[in-house]
């Protein structure tokens, strides 16, 4: 087998950028100033940005206890105290983290804990368990819970749709100011969505590194690389981060390195990652000589629809647009365009035990690419987080047979 | 050439040796304990020796199942969906739905009439409704694992039970059994359940055919899916080999696309 590619030497700016991310946020909550907002994944962090505050991602926080394999030891204290082990489980491992006195940011950083929200602002766009898990630390700190309801299961995105999240996200404005001290101010919220949109091409570009033949990046690359976009989008730094990626991928490609060397297949990912398996699920797919060049999960952090011109309406329509709100009819065609994109042999759709609202697999769509479009899938069974609910064995034995069907059926 | 194929499964190691023709020559069953590596050798030296074979007059082997990397002689590696994909078609070429029950899990594998692959399930990260349900259940009701096959065929009556977790269904036999069901029908019952496991599974296309150690030892279960999906069931010579002699056909493919 020909040598894994050198690393990507960017990461070192992302790792310092991290750090000071995180230690900033720390800072800020034992000082009391600038106030700390808790935001979900896709909440208004362009609007919390313009309004001074810094944004602290829990999401981020439940995916570094699945990488770090924390989890595994906070989500049942989190089920003891009545989270039941079926709902999210980066909900469980976080709130099981709080309650047990643990962060993995304290060996990556020296910090002794979450830092301390002064207003939580969720966007139920993608699930009703981020109102759930924030409300747990809104009673807990005594601090404002605040957000927008997001229709669910969108065909087309329509203007009266786009009309009510805008004015929900304004709605916002007041308590915001309120806590935050600051005056909005409108030329500040262009700049920060204009921050975001720049963040967001970028992270589109890097991404279709993968629709390289051999793909240049894989699924496991983007979900290290795709830290800046997920807690610093709306900030210079994610554009800093994403300038020097780009400039190095643009070199690596000039060398013709591949992300699985003597790359011979191509799927697409489906669903969360696992994040305590990201190495074993890499290694096993780097010795099947496949590569999972795309996946619906990282591609999350792409919002085409960012206009500084328009900032709140291009807010709303951008956390409207993805993937997760859509209806099954829009996410079929999804998939199938970046099949047909990224030159997929095949989608291995990850069935999330605690999260049905990223699991795609569920309302046959597997049996619907297959029967009526030919593309060959695959469901395995596991968890983002809980690894009780993932076998080693069951996902080699699978994967390695899909390879071994594409592989038959290419023959 | 000869080929061999051994299956190292959880429960079972199995072993198979055949001829150019596909013909079995050897073949040998062991438990598969907790040495694969031994349980590997020890199968392929007892069908070395029913086919009065030396170790050097075989060609490849390829090895599958749980433990496949545990076999040293082997050649290369195959999953045991590949191989009891093969290993049916050998017996039935044409399209195919495989339902293989095993010793701690189940599969479902569709094969065009070429012999291609088309898709495969396994089932969930749960013993419900394989091999280690009806041992786990035997053990519950006291019964021999080799009395349930004519304790299913012979019961007049059947009892319901329907739990989907092992746990919970020991507690409804538990209960049944206090209230007086007859034994024979509680076995049939547990049959039922592991049919009705599989149907869940995936859709049953083409000719179904039965495959794995579970039905071999209880061939009333391919009656009982037989009767439950309304179609024929078949089952190889010996379905507890099938993933074994499915290694060999493939080592013997790969000696003739290299070839060619
Ligand atoms: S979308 Fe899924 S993983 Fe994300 S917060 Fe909601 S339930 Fe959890």
């Amino acid at each position: 087998m020909s040598d894994a590619p050198p690393p990507i030497a960017a990461t070192k700016l992302m790792k310092k950028l991290m750090a000071e991310h995180f230690l900033g946020l720390d800072r800020a909550a034992r000082e009391g100033s600038p106030k700390v907002a808790w935001c979900t994944s896709v909440g208004p962090a362009e609007l919390l940005h313009a309004l001074g505050f810094l944004v602290y991602y829990p999401e981020n926080h439940g995916a570094l206890l699945g990488a770090t394999r924390m989890a595994s030891e906070t989500i049942p204290v989190a089920n003891a105290a009545g989270y039941s082990p079926d709902i999210c489980s980066y909900l469980t491992a976080d709130v099981g983290a709080f309650l047990k006195g643990v962060t993995p940011l304290t060996k990556a950083y020296g910090i002794k804990g979450v830092p301390r929200p002064d207003v939580l602002v969720f966007n139920t766009n993608q699930c009703r368990d981020v109102q759930d898990w924030f409300q747990w630390y809104g009673r807990h700190f005594g601090a404002p819970v605040i957000g927008v309801r997001t229709q669910r299961g969108v065909g087309p995105v329509l203007d009266s749709m786009v009309a009510d999240v805008s004015r929900q996200i304004q709605y916002l404005v007041p308590a915001l100011e309120q806590i935050s001290g600051n005056k909005f101010d409108i030329d500040r919220l262009r700049e920060t969505v204009g921050l975001s949109k720049q963040c967001t091409v970028m992270w589109r570009r890097v991404l279709e590194y993968g629709a390289k033949h051999p793909a240049q990046l894989s699924f496991f690359d983007h979900t290290i690389h795709m830290a800046p976009a997920v807690v610093l989008r709306g900030l210079p730094e994610a554009v800093t981060y994403y300038d020097t990626l780009l400039a190095e991928l643009v070199e690596r490609d000039k060398e013709g390195l591949a992300a699985v060397p003597g790359e011979r297949f191509r799927l697409y990912w489906d669903g969360m990652p696992v994040w305590g398996r990201l190495r074993m699920l890499g290694d096993l797919m780097a010795s099947l000589h496949t590569a999972i060049v795309a996946s619906t999960y990282c591609n999350s952090w792409i919002f085409d629809a960012f206009d500084p011109a328009d900032p709140f309406i291009s807010m709303a329509r951008a956390y409207l647009d993805l993937f997760i709100v859509r209806d099954e009819a829009f996410k079929e065609r999804y998939i199938l365009d970046h099949v047909a994109l990224y030159g997929c042999h095949g989608v291995v759709f990850h069935d999330a035990k605690t999260c049905p609202n990223n699991s795609n697999n569920r309302y046959a769509m597997p049996q619907r690419l297959q029967d009526l479009h030919g593309v060959p899938t695959l469901v395995i069974n596991g968890d983002l987080n809980d690894l009780r609910c993932f076998s080693d064995e069951q996902a080699r034995t699978n994967l390695e047979a899909f390879v071994e069907q594409i592989e038959e059926l290419a023959a | 050439m000869v080929t061999g194929g051994v299956d190292i499964g959880a429960s079972a190691t199995k072993a198979a040796l055949l001829n150019g023709k596909g013909a079995l020559l050897g073949s040998a069953v062991l438990r598969s304990g907790v040495d694969f590596a031994a349980s590997a050798n020890k199968a392929l030296q007892a069908a070395l020796g029913e086919a009065e074979l030396t170790a050097g007059e075989v060609g490849p082997i390829f090895a599958c199942g749980y433990g496949r990397g545990n076999a040293a002689f082997a050649a290369a590696t195959r999953t045991e969906i590949a191989c009891h994909a093969a290993g049916a078609y050998h017996y039935f070429p044409r399209a195919l739905t495989v339902v293989d029950i095993g010793g701690q899990d189940n599969k479902i594998i569709k094969v065009a009439a070429g012999g291609a692959r088309t898709s495969f399930k396994m089932n969930r990260k749960c013993a419900a409704g394989t091999g280690a349900f009806l041992e786990e259940m035997a053990l519950r009701l006291d019964l021999p694992l080799e009395s349930l096959n004519d304790l299913a065929a012979g019961a007049t009556e059947e009892a319901s039970l329907g739990a989907y977790c092992t746990v919970f269904t020991a507690t409804e036999v538990l209960a049944k059994i206090r209230a007086g069901v007859a034994v024979a029908a509680l076995v049939k019952g547990l049959f039922r359940s592991v049919v009705k496991r599989v149907l869940e599974m995936d859709t049953l296309e083409g000719t179904v055919v039965m495959t794995g150690g579970v039905v071999a030892h209880n061939p009333h279960l391919a009656v009982m899916l037989a009767q439950e999906a309304g179609r024929e069931v078949k089952l190889p010579p010996r379905p507890q080999l099938t993933g074994a002699i499915g290694a060999a056909l493939l080592a013997r493919r790969s000696l003739e696309q290299d070839a060619a």
